[in-house]
């Protein structure tokens, strides 16, 4: 019968199936243990956190502001530590005021700086020049750095946490309570931000007395404000995202089995819902940190900003106008750092929603 | 019949849909249904899709609050007041494996969730040792358990859905369509898993599906719906061997036969139309704009469950 039927039906030429007939049976080995077992290994476990640093590395924009950014927090840690000025300290030589070393030009020295070199001193270079209340500018600089940092981070963890606290428990009560909550998202969206934070920053100067000497006092009540007004006002963007996320999610048949599990709505927000919006939180900080920063940097230039001698960025820009035409070098370098921290963070909030949003998966 | 477990009584859920500018119509997904269930014995409930089946199982495990009704619990009544320790003796197995299994977490988390959620287990230790139990239960490798739910096939994603409604022993589970998503092959394979469960821990299933032969393999009886009710109820090999409303007639009738011969003989009775919107029910019997039988009674009054002698009851005026 099996012979019948090899040759009833003749081989197309161009098939691909191969012809039994030419096999014999010993052609055909059993596969050994081993062999088998090749078969059933499984891929190498990923976790989503694992896939998407992978991806992260493999885009050259983000690599590279990663590492702009690792350079920027590397200088403005150590380098208060070797050089040897304050940033509100006046330059002096041999504990005398040095009158002369006004609005130095980068990597120069003022003369009597000089007649200490030629008697053997070490002066460490003044890299970006000197401002005009002969104060080390690269120092000033770094200093600025940091308090822009420090306010973009805190500023985002501040909208970070409320946005999502308010949003999870919004998206995931619903209803009336959902409807009223947003109400109230959509009023704080339309005030003015600009003016409540000069309107704060005038209030709070009244109210806050702070005790000179504390980080505050330092920052200033205008900054303590914005951290205010962020908190305030900053977090409706995030609530609003993280309440979308959270209506979506909430539809998945996994937190209908935890809820048919008898678990209670804290434990199911914390352990499915925001887990599984984490992605999105997370490029969304990333990119808030750069707008904050911006935001400080346009408040310190318009005069509202830190409180002097503190520097900041935008404060460092705003001073540098006035002698614009003779000392251009005042100005580029804070904007060259403020447009190197907000594009390099911006950059790195795109590659990280490149590579953890799942909705981009390719 | 063995000791009643779950007693069901004129369960009804409905849900309020907006027809327009401040006026809402119930939509009754499930509409006045009555089962019991005894210990260790499954219930099958069958019917097309949108008439409620898996509404009516996530009421019965209070996942959406009922609007009439009650359901008793081994005697209790457990529609109007916090279940939580309820939760420990009812559990559910989901339709889609794919998206009933948290994708950020482990099999390990997973399975052991409800242990955490009960505080059943007093440390780690013995929490991965029943984890790992459960898992063996199903037919997991130990080795899975730190892995993450999309790393496994459609059938062993069910696997671990089963062990961790089984982690909580509990005496009564709803399998809402728990084969619906896998090929055929798998779902032999997980029924037949079902089935050992039973004989070895005596759980009770409420057991839904669309596909008769599945629910007849598995079930002692079988319930079938239309459109929020209950028209048929009765032992699973009398229902398939004398079916007295139309329309189980019409589903038995429709069930694949992998026989040319056989099916060719028989006679196959389709259904005209559609199922009408359960927003607007045909008034009395709520199969009767599709029945081939139907009279001026019919549409005047909804027929109640009779008994039909055996255990058989049935919602119909002609037959």
């Amino acid at each position: 019968m099996m012979e019948d039927n090899n040759k009833s039906f003749k081989k197309s030429p161009l098939s691909l199936q191969l012809d039994l007939s030419k096999f014999s049976q010993e052609s055909f080995i059993p596969a050994t243990d081993e062999e088998k077992r090749q078969q059933d290994v499984m891929g190498e476990s990923t976790t989503f956190f694992k896939d998407g640093m992978r991806k992260l590395f493999k885009n050259p924009l983000a690599v590279m502001s990663i590492i702009v950014i690792v350079l920027i927090l590397l200088i403005i840690t150590f380098a208060p530590m070797i050089v040897p000025y304050k940033y509100e300290e006046i330059l002096s030589v041999d504990g005398v005021r040095d009158k002369g070393a006004k609005n130095l030009a980068p990597f120069t020295y003022s003369e009597r700086e000089q007649e200490y070199i030629a008697r053997g001193g070490t002066r460490f270079p003044h890299l970006f020049g000197t401002d005009e209340q002969c104060r080390d500018y690269f120092i000033r600089v770094v200093y600025g750095t940091r308090i822009s940092f420090f306010i973009g981070f805190f500023a985002s963890i501040i909208v970070l946490i409320i946005g999502m606290l308010y949003g999870s428990i919004s998206g995931y009560l619903g209803g009336k309570v959902d409807l009223v909550m947003m109400r109230i998202v959509d009023i704080i969206y339309s005030l003015p931000d600009m003016l409540m934070i000069i309107l704060l920053s005038v209030v709070l100067n009244e109210i806050l007395k702070f005790q000179s000497g504390t980080l505050l006092a330092k920052l200033g009540t205008n900054m303590v404000s914005l951290f205010i007004v962020f908190g305030l006002l900053y977090w409706v963007g995030m609530a609003r995202l993280i309440r979308g996320q959270i209506l979506s999610i909430k539809e998945n048949e996994y937190v209908l089995a935890a809820k048919s599990i008898g678990a209670k709505p804290g434990r199911i927000i914390k352990k499915h819902i925001l887990p599984n919006c984490l992605s999105v939180i997370i490029i969304s900080t990333a990119l808030q940190i750069p707008s904050a920063i911006f935001t400080e940097s346009f408040l310190s230039f318009v005069g509202i900003g830190v409180k002097a001698p503190m520097p900041s960025l935008g404060s460092l820009a705003n001073a540098a106008r006035e002698g614009l035409q003779s000392y251009p070098y005042k100005l580029i370098f804070p904007a060259i750092v403020i447009c190197l921290i907000v594009l390099s963070l911006n950059l790195l909030g795109d590659g990280l929603r490149d590579a953890f949003d799942p909705k981009l998966k390719r | 019949m063995s000791e009643t477990l779950v007693d069901v009584r004129n369960l009804k859920q409905y849900f309020p849909v907006k027809t327009g500018f401040m006026k809402t119509i119930p939509l009754k997904a499930v509409d006045d249904i009555s089962f019991t269930i005894g210990k260790g014995e499954t219930l099958g409930l069958v019917g097309e899709s949108g008439c409620g089946k898996t509404t009516a199982g996530r009421s019965i495990l209070r996942l959406y609050k009922p609007t009439g009704g009650e359901v008793y619990f081994n005697g209790e009544l457990i529609t109007d007041k916090n279940i939580t320790h309820m939760r420990k003796k009812m559990q559910m197995v989901f339709q889609d494996p794919y998206s009933s299994l948290d994708p950020r977490m482990t099999v390990e988390d997973i399975i052991g969730e409800p242990l955490d959620v009960h505080k059943l287990c007093a440390n780690r230790k013995e929490r991965r040792e029943r984890i790992l139990e459960l898992m063996d239960i199903v037919g997991l490798n130990a080795e899975h358990a730190t892995r993450y739910a999309h790393e496994f096939s459609g059938g062993q994603r069910q696997r671990i859905g089963i062990a961790r409604a089984l982690a909580v022993k509990p005496d009564f589970i709803v399998c809402d369509e728990p084969v619906s998503a896998l090929d055929v092959s798998i779902q032999a394979q997980v029924i037949n898993m079902f089935e050992e469960l039973q004989e070895k821990l005596g759980v009770a299933y409420l057991f839904i599906a669309h596909d008769l032969l599945v629910v007849h393999h598995i079930s002692k009886r079988i319930a079938v719906m239309y459109l929020g009710k209950i028209v048929e109820i009765a032992d699973a090999d009398e229902l398939n061997d004398h079916p007295i409303h139309p329309y189980t007639e019409s589903l038995l009738s429709a069930v694949p036969i992998p026989d040319p011969d056989v099916t060719r003989a028989r006679h196959r009775i389709i259904l005209e139309g559609d199922v009408p919107s359960p927003l607007k029910r045909p008034s009395g019997c709520p199969f009767r704009t599709r029945c081939r039988y139907a009279t001026e009674q019919c549409a005047e009054e909804c027929p109640p469950l009779t008994d039909r002698g055996g255990d058989h009851l049935v919602a119909c005026w002609v037959k």
